[in-house]
């Protein structure tokens, strides 16, 4: 495991090297694998990792608060929340799959 | 902080062998961890996924004969004059430099299972653990009499692989007299993205409106009627271009002939035009079908849903739009990047030693603009159904547009500037 991401070295050290490549930490377990794969679904218009280009119309899911997320994708299920498209995508997904998606995006930066 | 300090980090995370491979990538390596050929939507996802779930711990060679990836998504727009080629273009720098991906700009002319090699048209050989395959699809010019040699010529263009000749199709366009007709063959399903074809007919026609009113756009259909988005796309034909854009079914383009400008069909009448613009029938692409792979039917590649390796060679993993599809599964670019994704999450697995997921999950987004400003949708979620062995659409999940809109107009670009940087940045 790469050593500057648990390490509590200053800041720069790990922008240096986010500068040189994408930082990712590795999948320690196939929960967590699994999880990122599952993630992996949202990000063609939600970017990789919930992290949308910028100025793009697609919501940001990084950072999100879990309650939020998890609100949302209900409310989105349910029809409570109008829209174009994500009333469609959020039946697709189990409340446990909209749990894991939402602890992995609200753990984003 | 010490500079040994650093190196030393870099190492441990696996790091230092990449910014070798990135300083002297500039020939092709001997020796691939796994071997992505093909850098379109699947295969640049795969080799960025496996980089990303592996931390950077495997190493990943990609090997695509194009020096930019151009997005057919957005190409009708370009074929429309309302976006340049330029706006549909991504560098694949961002795989290099971000990714520590080695890129290597050549083509694989043949796979060695047996010896698990490629080998290339520089005439390099690649050894690999893992071979991933996105060969996209190979245009069957043979399938339509006179179709190759006028293809040759630049008389009958497909602009079906976005690049030089999405922006050619347009100047035929622009060339085009007032009052003359543009013609779209369309052949039978499975083709790659099934909108597509009515979403550049809308997009000519909407050039035509502004530019040449007294012009006809013909779509000549080898369907029974619109495959995909139908009542939507039919609307909005209705709707904005009366009298304009004319559809016909059932018709099956058995011949072309360049020189008269004429495309002949196996029981309709032969139809003139002034642009001919054919999308041959197509096939798995044809390094998939060289290698022995396309066991569908002898034209696409069955594969092993949760992985996406092939059912004819274990070890390569195919993707996008050569593979037998699932139950409503498009061949599309989102379908592409998804389908890379449970690869690249299986693949990460097996090298770590972690449980393969056995209910994988995929989606498919796709947006057609049916003017300038206006698009319609499709939208599917897919769930791996372990008794079947395949994927189906998740019941309840999913659906067309309530009506097209300017809000899902800016919506389609957000999913191409986010999916290309998701692929690709």
């Amino acid at each position: 495991m790469s050593w500057f991401l648990f390490s509590s070295r200053p800041r720069t050290m790990a922008a240096w090297a986010a500068g040189l490549l994408c930082v990712a930490a590795q999948a320690q377990t196939a929960q967590e694998l699994n999880t990122r794969a599952l993630a992996a679904t949202c990000a063609n218009c939600h970017g990789t990792d919930g992290r949308p280009v910028t100025g793009s119309d697609s919501a940001r899911l990084a950072g999100q608060s879990r309650e939020f997320i998890v609100e949302q994708m209900l409310a989105f299920r349910s029809g409570n929340r109008p829209a174009t498209v994500m009333h469609q995508l959020a039946k697709g997904y189990s409340d446990a799959q909209i749990q894991a998606l939402a602890a992995y995006f609200a753990a984003q930066r | 902080m010490k500079r040994r300090e650093i190196i030393q980090g870099l190492a441990g995370a696996g790091l230092l062998a990449s910014m070798v491979g990135c300083a002297t990538g500039r020939g092709a390596p001997t020796t691939a961890k796994v071997l992505v050929v093909g850098g379109g939507y699947g295969g640049a996802t795969a080799a960025k996924y496996i980089r990303l779930l592996s931390g950077n711990s495997i190493d990943v060679v990609l090997v695509e004969p194009n020096r930019a990836f151009v997005s057919c998504p957005i190409s009708n727009l370009v074929v429309g004059g309302v976006r340049q080629l330029a706006d549909i273009t991504t560098s694949y720098d961002g795989l290099r430099n971000r990714h520590g991906i080695t890129v290597v700009h050549d083509t694989v002319t043949a796979v060695d299972a047996g010896r698990k090699s490629v080998r290339l048209a520089g005439g390099t050989e690649i050894r690999y653990d893992t071979l991933v395959l996105s060969p996209g699809v190979d245009l069957q010019f043979d399938a339509v009499e006179g179709l190759r040699q006028a293809h040759a010529n630049g008389q009958i263009l497909h602009a079906w692989k976005a690049g030089a000749e999405t922006q050619a199709l347009f100047q035929q366009l622009q060339a085009m007299p007032d009052g003359g007709v543009f013609a779209i063959a369309i052949p039978e399903a499975p083709y790659r993205c099934p909108p597509g074809p009515y979403e550049r007919a809308s997009m000519v026609a909407a050039y035509l409106k502004k530019n040449k009113p007294r012009s006809k756009v013909l779509v000549l259909d080898a369907n029974q009627d619109v495959t995909s988005k139908g009542p939507l796309f039919k609307k909005a034909w209705a709707d904005l271009y009366p009298g304009m854009l004319e559809y016909r079914g059932q018709h099956k383009l058995v011949a072309v002939d360049a020189r008269n400008r004429t495309l002949r069909f196996d029981f309709q009448d032969a139809q003139k035009a002034d642009v001919l613009n054919v999308i041959p029938p197509m096939r798995a692409g044809a390094l998939a079908v060289q290698t022995g792979l396309a066991n569908a039917n002898s034209r696409w590649c069955h594969v092993d849903f949760l992985n996406f390796e092939s059912t004819a060679a274990p070890g390569i993993h195919v993707l996008g739009d050569s593979i037998q599809v699932a139950p409503a599964m498009p061949k599309s670019g989102h379908m592409a990047n998804n389908h890379a994704k449970v690869a690249a999450a299986a693949i990460v697995a097996g090298i770590k030693g972690l449980e393969r997921n056995t209910s994988p999950m995929l989606t498919n987004t796709c947006y057609s603009f049916v003017s300038a400003d206006a698009a319609i949708h499709v939208a599917s979620v897919h769930e791996y159904v372990p008794a079947e062995k395949t994927f189906k659409a998740v019941a309840g999940s999913g659906g067309v547009s309530a009506a097209r809109s300017e809000q899902e107009a800016r919506y389609a670009m957000a999913w191409a500037r986010n999916i290309w940087a998701d692929t690709l940045a």
